[in-house]
């Protein structure tokens, strides 16, 4: 009896080790991803070098101090010995420790002179984090995107199943072109958010006021999911990272498409736009970027997200209204839209939330078209 | 070591009754007492936190609670667990433990030592009762990175900042009270190589903590002005920097690691010899493996920091200082394994936790040493691995620690040993528990899971199932250790003045009679 109980607790205790081992085959599910990057490749080698180091010694600890606890025990007779120092075993095993790590260092500090590396890129992209989506601009075409996330609230809300890329796709994944050398800028607009996609192992955060870079050079094409690492509010496990990685000739002609819609919206801003073309360009905008907030029906979650039905700025104050959505709220979590934004989009959601719900009916219902955007903005600018 | 027992108490010095005896004690067993209920109530609170957490993560989707909720609950959960039961626990076994273990009286400062003790639940009252306001409690996590802690946090922060502040002065209080009893009220010819080695790990503690809980005010005291009189420390907008708060953070924020777990090498030391009834092997080697691992905790802080941009110069400092952290770490590893080694050994509840903490400490170690990896921390930084790996350091690590010192010392408080069969019971359900909540937390981290995410992708679902119901167990069975603990206090068999067989011979404590007679130590005895 007590020898089984000896065994099972032995087993118990060696088990996690044991377990460990087992799985840690090359199955992503359970392990680092190996990645497609040269760099993934390496820090995925130095990982397992590093964890089997590990395993090698807790192998040869644990087994020390089990078999200790099994042969001596005292329902076997065990008397204690008397010693309780040995100047050079301590010494021993100081200098053994040290030599491990030093061989553990030798290898960590290569990878990581590998994979930092701030050069310029053939390509450089400015990402950045905003509550609760990415940015990307190419700053050599001089175009730019957010990136929401696409899955829907039924989905979350458990009201539909969920689909195979729950919470892993977004409406507009960044693209890059294999075989390129792109540098990524990496900054945040609010809070820190940071961008990771495990299997190029970038993980940057992006962190408002600073710069950080990044780089990768990936050899194949394929989609590549990563997520937002750093604890950034309501939102941080609903901004997803998305990455569509495709040969050159298709790369450029995503660019060449971009510069050419880029130019088409900048056109349309001169448009005489009438209240239903806006109404419906503004439900959308309002749908992808303020819903997450001040929720569909405009009754926000006060009194962290203010409702805006029934808000006497939203009913009878488009000038404030208009400020608002350019600059932000200071010290709250209302960002300014107008850097990011077009025109279009700032008047369109303006005039969509002043006819929406109940305030078309209430309120004063001014439109507010792209031009009194631009009007604003020039007047700013002097 | 010490000849002089005393038998008797003197019947006019004797507690006083009712609640005035709680509110206005001075004396160290009844504020350990409330330091170790205190932070019982709080554990159970805590727990109650990461139920929550652990039933929506059940699951992918949201199902129980939303995204603010779960936010508050995993700020609180850490701020807790950190603040209102580790750190007071060993609080509490120093207060019973230090003065019996040197052979004082009293701890030398008993008045400010009440103070210290009640300004906690005043803290910890300020901090709950912000989840009931409109707006919710703190939401930005334990480690609060500011701009989410300033310019975007509820305005219950300010509430925050207070309590933060509340508690950095109980703990000054308390050090200063350690440091002060260690120095001047150990009995004639206890020298500081003869110190029992909780009282060493308590002395390298409280300096610890003097000095970084200053830091720790400072940072919170940057953010209330940032917050309210229009300072910029931390905002980019203003010409602020938020990676300064980083830095002041973790400067704080590390040697605190070592706080949580300096007292428990103490206590696992003295567990370990007196079940293997052999003497603790390196004594010395472990005083200096403490003094190391303390100081080193200075210069390694930016390990933490890893992802936020740091030149590749520091990044490889903070590499190789973390590394260094493994060396004497390992040695006292080592020193447990050598004190069983040829010794005579039995496995009491207290020895079966300690042996666990060495195991499960050892692999949280792993970990640690893994994540110092700088180009492999890329992709373990923020995910489930790191939740896994301080989990392993602080619940088979810290907690294991707190309660082996809970069976390890209950019969001298009480007099009463506790049940034995239950006692082995309650460490292997939450030995078995334990595993199945963190293990699998490494795999989902590995796989890709971040931290501090209400809702996850698909391919986590299997593991998060088994951590919440290993979560569930773990929380379950806590509530039969509360019930070992008030049978113990309410009855069972009389303990002798030793309780463990020998130990008479290690240490002043179990000299006296059980339990501990309320004034101890009047006359102080002689060390040889």
């Amino acid at each position: 009896m007590s020898y089984i109980k000896k065994v099972l607790t032995k087993l118990i205790f060696v088990m996690p080790l044991l377990v460990s081992a087992a799985v840690f085959a090359e199955s992503s599910d359970y392990n680092m991803s190996v990645g497609v990057t040269e760099v993934s490749k390496s820090i995925f080698e130095l990982h397992m070098v590093i964890f089997w180091i590990c395993v090698a010694i807790g192998v040869i600890v644990f087994s020390i101090m089990f078999w200790s606890l099994w042969k001596y025990r005292k329902s076997k007779g065990a008397v204690p010995a008397d010693f309780d120092d040995n100047f050079w075993l301590e010494i021993g095993w100081t200098v053994a420790a040290t030599l491990v790590l030093v061989w553990m260092a030798v290898p960590s500090t290569q990878v990581m002179v590998e994979a930092y590396d701030d050069a310029e890129g053939e390509i450089n992209i400015l990402i950045t984090g905003h509550q609760w989506k990415w940015h990307y601009e190419y700053l050599e075409d001089e175009v730019g995107f957010f990136s929401n996330l696409s899955t829907s609230q039924e989905q979350i809300d458990g009201e539909v199943p969920k689909g195979e890329f729950y919470l892993r796709e977004v409406d507009e994944p960044l693209v890059i072109p294999t075989n390129t050398r792109v540098r990524f800028l990496i900054t945040g607009n609010d809070v820190i958010h940071s961008w990771w996609v495990p299997d190029f192992a970038v993980k940057q955060d992006a962190i408002p006021g600073f710069i950080n870079t990044a780089w990768t050079n990936v050899p194949e094409p394929g989609i590549y999911r990563g997520a937002c690492t750093e604890l950034c509010g309501i939102k941080h496990a609903f901004m997803p990272v998305v990455v569509r990685v495709v040969e050159r000739e298709e790369y450029d002609d995503f660019i060449a498409q971009k510069v050419t819609l880029a130019e088409a919206e900048r056109l349309l801003t001169s448009k005489n736009w009438t209240k239903e073309e806006l109404m419906e360009r503004g439900e959308q905008f309002y749908n992808t970027n303020c819903a997450a907030c001040h929720q569909a029906n405009g009754a926000g979650i006060p009194p962290v997200f203010p409702a805006l039905v029934g808000s006497q700025v939203v009913m009878s104050d488009s000038a404030k209204q208009i400020e608002i959505l350019m600059e932000g709220v200071q010290g709250s979590a209302m960002a300014a839209f107008g850097d990011s934004y077009s025109e279009i989009d700032i008047a369109a959601v303006i005039t969509y939330t002043r006819q929406a719900w109940s305030n078309g009916d209430n309120g004063d219902g001014v439109i507010v078209t792209p031009k009194d955007i631009v009007d604003y903005k020039n007047k700013i600018d002097l | 070591m010490s000849t002089v027992v005393e038998t008797h108490d003197h019947g006019h010095h004797g507690p006083a009754k009712g609640l005035s005896r709680w509110l206005f004690t001075t004396n160290h067993k009844d504020i350990g007492t409330l330091y170790l209920w205190f932070s019982f109530i709080m554990l159970f609170t805590g727990g109650a936190m990461a139920m929550v957490i652990r039933a929506e993560l059940f699951q992918p989707g949201l199902q129980i609670v939303q995204p603010e909720f779960f936010n508050q609950m995993t700020t609180n959960h850490g701020l807790i667990m950190v603040f209102g039961v580790i750190m007071p626990a060993f609080v509490g076994l120093a207060n019973w433990m230090l003065p019996i273990q040197i052979g004082a009286p009293d701890m030398a400062l008993p008045r400010l030592n009440n103070l210290s003790f009640w300004l906690l639940p005043m803290a910890f009252g300020i901090l709950i009762s912000t989840l009931f306001m409109p707006e919710g409690g703190p939401n930005f996590g334990w480690t609060f990175y500011a701009p989410l802690s300033t310019t975007y946090a509820p305005s219950t922060v300010n509430f925050f900042i207070f309590s933060v502040h509340v508690m950095g002065v109980s703990s000054i209080l308390g050090s200063i009270n350690i440091i002060t009893t260690i120095f001047n009220m150990r009995a004639p010819g206890m020298t500081l190589m003869k110190m029992p080695l909780f009282v060493w790990s308590w002395l390298i503690t409280a300096y610890l903590l003097i000095a970084v809980m200053p830091v720790l005010a400072g940072v919170v005291t940057m953010m209330l002005m940032d917050i309210n009189f229009g300072t910029s420390f931390f905002n980019a907008a203003g010409g602020g920097d938020p990676v300064l708060f980083q830095h002041v953070f973790w400067f704080f924020g590390h040697p605190e690691v070592y706080i949580m777990i300096l007292p428990a090498f103490g206590v696992v030391s003295h567990i370990i010899e007196t079940f293997s009834r052999k003497p603790i092997f390196g004594y010395e080697s472990m005083v200096y493996a403490m003094a190391s691992i303390a100081i080193l905790s200075f210069v390694v802080w930016a390990h933490h920091m890893f992802t936020v941009g740091m030149p590749l110069a520091g990044e490889l400092f903070f590499m190789y200082s973390t590394m260094l952290i493994a060396i004497p770490t390992g040695v006292k590893v080592f020193n447990w394994v050598a004190t069983m080694f040829r010794g005579s050994i039995t496995f009491e509840t207290p020895m079966l936790f300690s042996i666990a903490f060495v195991a499960l400490f050892t692999i949280g170690g792993f970990s640690g040493l893994m994540l110092a990896i700088v180009p492999a921390d890329f992709q373990y930084h923020d995910t489930y691995f790191v939740v896994a790996h301080f989990h392993y350091v602080l619940v088979p690590g810290a907690l294991f620690g707190i309660i082996a010192a809970t069976y390890y010392w209950l019969p001298k408080w009480t007099g009463n040993m506790y049940d034995e069969t239950l006692g082995k019971l309650h460490f292997w359900l939450t030995f078995i528990s334990v595993n199945i909540t963190f293990f699998p937390m490494h795999f989902v981290g590995l796989a890709g899971m971040p931290r501090r995410y209400p809702d996850y992708a698909l391919q986590f679902a299997d593991f998060n199932a088994i951590i919440s119901v290993g979560a569930f167990m773990f929380g379950l069975t806590q509530l039969l250790f509360l019930f070992i603990v008030i049978k113990t206090i309410r009855g069972g068999k009389q303990a002798s003045p030793e309780v463990w067989e020998g130990a008479g011979e290690l240490g002043l404590e179990w000299t006296l009679s059980s339990p501990a007679p309320y004034h101890s130590f009047s006359i102080p005895p002689q060390v040889k």
